[in-house]
Parts: structure tokens; sequence; C-alpha cells
């Protein structure tokens, strides 16, 4: 499915068997992505977290 | 039946793994986004309609931390514990551990003020090592190699907002080769151990920072050092990090609580997430 980037308005693949809570970046902009929901017509994304200080092993 | 949950603030290769081998394995298995999650005082077991044990997958320490304390308190089985993930997540505490447990560990030592930092330094001498207290992907970690620079450091250390910037960690510098070892350890054995090769004009050996790995055998020696080392720190699933010095053979330098294995999965033939699944059920059945 496609979606559109909510910063430049590019086309933005999903794949199928993304899930959701994964991230997804603009091909255009760079912009990261939390895939939000996704329906068999519908894909909603919000703007990923940003890299925390404590983010990592 | 036993139902998996696994919680997670943002869905990496780890976290999509352990999902499907949990599915592949016919359990029932819920991800949770943490950010949705909301719990308080009362809150009981009922609550949520969460699993029997819970994989707790947060990227972020603290998050995943103090979410870990609260699904404790409200009763659910959480790999890996709260102790666990507090010792691993601060360094000092994690070389205190060790120690006491005799696991070989690099020679540390703790400065709580910039003065003392540079007394300590200037004592043992260069090459060392500062390390932030807490922090991940080898972020803050300097080689100091003279007092100029050190001076530098620390000064800047001293103006982060943080206190725990104000802790000082310092670390002999082992001579090793150009890398290090991670060992995935699920329960009681080692699933998959991998050399960790820094990149060019690179000194840590992170896969995040482009290290390279490379399978690594699982000798004798290192079984007995890195599960020594992971029930110093209270056991579950975590990967043990080691580095070969020249005169002393294999020193364990840090424990992690949330281990990644995308680097450990593209070398080894072992299944890691099956694994993990695995000790998960054992451990909702406890």
């Amino acid at each position: 499915m496609k979606t559109q980037c909510q910063e430049c308005g590019a086309e933005i693949n999903v794949p199928d068997d993304m899930m959701i809570g994964e991230i997804l970046t603009c091909p255009d902009c760079g912009g990261d992505f939390e895939l939000a929901s996704k329906s068999e017509d519908k894909i909603e994304l919000k703007p990923a977290e940003t890299v925390g200080e404590d983010w990592g092993q | 039946m036993v139902k998996v949950c696994i919680i997670y603030d943002k869905v990496r290769f780890e976290e999509k793994s352990l999902y499907d081998k949990a599915k592949k394995k016919g359990l029932v298995t819920e991800i949770i986004d943490a950010k949705t999650i909301t719990i308080n005082n009362t809150s009981k077991r009922t609550t949520l309609q969460l699993c029997d044990v819970v994989l707790q997958r947060c990227i972020s320490h603290f998050r995943g931390l103090y979410l870990t304390a609260c699904l404790e308190f409200m009763g659910f089985v959480v790999i890996n514990k709260f102790k666990v993930g507090e010792t691993c997540g601060n360094k000092l505490i994690t070389s205190l551990t060790l120690a006491k447990s005799n696991v070989p560990t690099p020679k540390t030592h703790f400065a709580f003020s910039a003065e003392s930092a540079i007394e300590v330094i200037n004592t043992t001498g260069f090459p060392v090592v500062l390390k932030p207290i807490t922090g991940s992907w080898g972020r803050g970690v300097f080689p100091l190699r003279n007092e100029e620079v050190a001076n530098m450091v620390i000064e800047m250390r001293e103006d982060k907002d943080s206190p725990l910037s104000r802790i000082y960690y310092i670390q002999e510098m082992i001579k090793r080769p150009p890398r290090d070892l991670r060992c995935i350890v699920v329960g009681d054995k080692i699933v998959a151990a991998i050399y960790r090769y820094s990149t060019e004009n690179e000194w840590r050996t992170n896969v995040s920072r482009g290290g390279k790995v490379e399978l690594a055998p699982v000798t004798n020696e290192l079984e007995d050092i890195v599960l020594r080392a992971a029930k110093a720190v209270g056991g579950g699933i975590l990967g043990v990090d080691l580095m070969e010095d020249e005169k002393r053979g294999l020193l364990v330098h840090e424990v992690n609580n949330t281990v990644e294995f995308r680097g450990a999965s593209n070398v080894s033939e072992s299944d890691i997430a099956g694994a993990m699944i695995d000790y998960a059920l054992t451990m909702a059945k406890k």
C-alpha cells in the first residue's frame, strides 16, 4: 500500500508485512514515521520519536 | 495455553522476530506499545489485558525499566526483572556487581567530582577510557590519551545538565585485538557468540556504529565467565560483552538488559528468537 508523507507529501510505500510500531522513512525528505494503524484501505502514520539519550542497549 | 506479550516502543528486527517466532510456535501472542500503557498504584493484574509472561523490549532504557517496575507491582512475570534492568542499565552498578561475584572485569575507578576524576587519571596514567554510567550504543565513551583531552572532556561533562554526567567512570584501556565479544545468553545457555570488529577510524565495536560481526567459538572459558556474569546480574535474556586482554584473557565489561541480536542473527545459525520465546514459556510456568 501507499501513503503520503506528512512532512513533504511524497508517496511512501508501506510493505504488506510491516507491523504497527515499525518505522518508515520518507524517501524524499528523510522524515521518520511510526506506522500507527493499518487496515485494508487506510494507513495511519505518526511522527516517530526522536532518538533518546537512553536509547539502545 | 500460555500467552506471551511483547512490549515495545519501536518495533525493530528483534521485536518482529520474537513476534513472528511466537506466532509460529502457535502461541497466543500480543505486541503492545509501551507508549500507550498507563498504570496507577491501585492497578491490579486484571486491569491490564496483558498475558502470562511479558517480554519487555523497549528501546528506551528508562521507559522499559520503570514500566517493568509497574508490571511487577501488578504481579506480572516480566523478562528481564526490574532488578536486572536496574543493574545492567548502570555501568557503575554492573562493575561492582561483577567484581563482587569475582567475574573478571577491567579495572575501573569511580570518582565523584571533576577534581577527583582528574586526580585518578593522573595517578593511573594514560590511556584510560571515560564512560557515562548510563547510556548505550557507545555514546559518550571517550578514549583519553593525554591530559589536555582529558581536561576538556571532563570540563564538557561538568557542563552537562544531568547530575549523572558528574559521576565519573574511568576504566583502564584494555590491550585487545580490534574486536570484542558479544554473547547472547538465554537463561543458563549461550545461544550465540559473535566477534564485533570496529570499523576504520572507529575505536568502538558497537554494531550500531557500523561494527562488523563474525561468529565466535564458545569455548569452556567463555561459557564459564559469561554464565557467571549473567548469574551475577540476576539472569534472564542478556547480552554479555567481553574483551580479550593480552595477558589476563577474557574480561566482561558490560551486560545488556534488552539485547539486540540482529548482528548475531546474520552470522549465527542458532534460533535466537526461538530460544527467547521458549525461555519466556518456562518462566511463565514457574
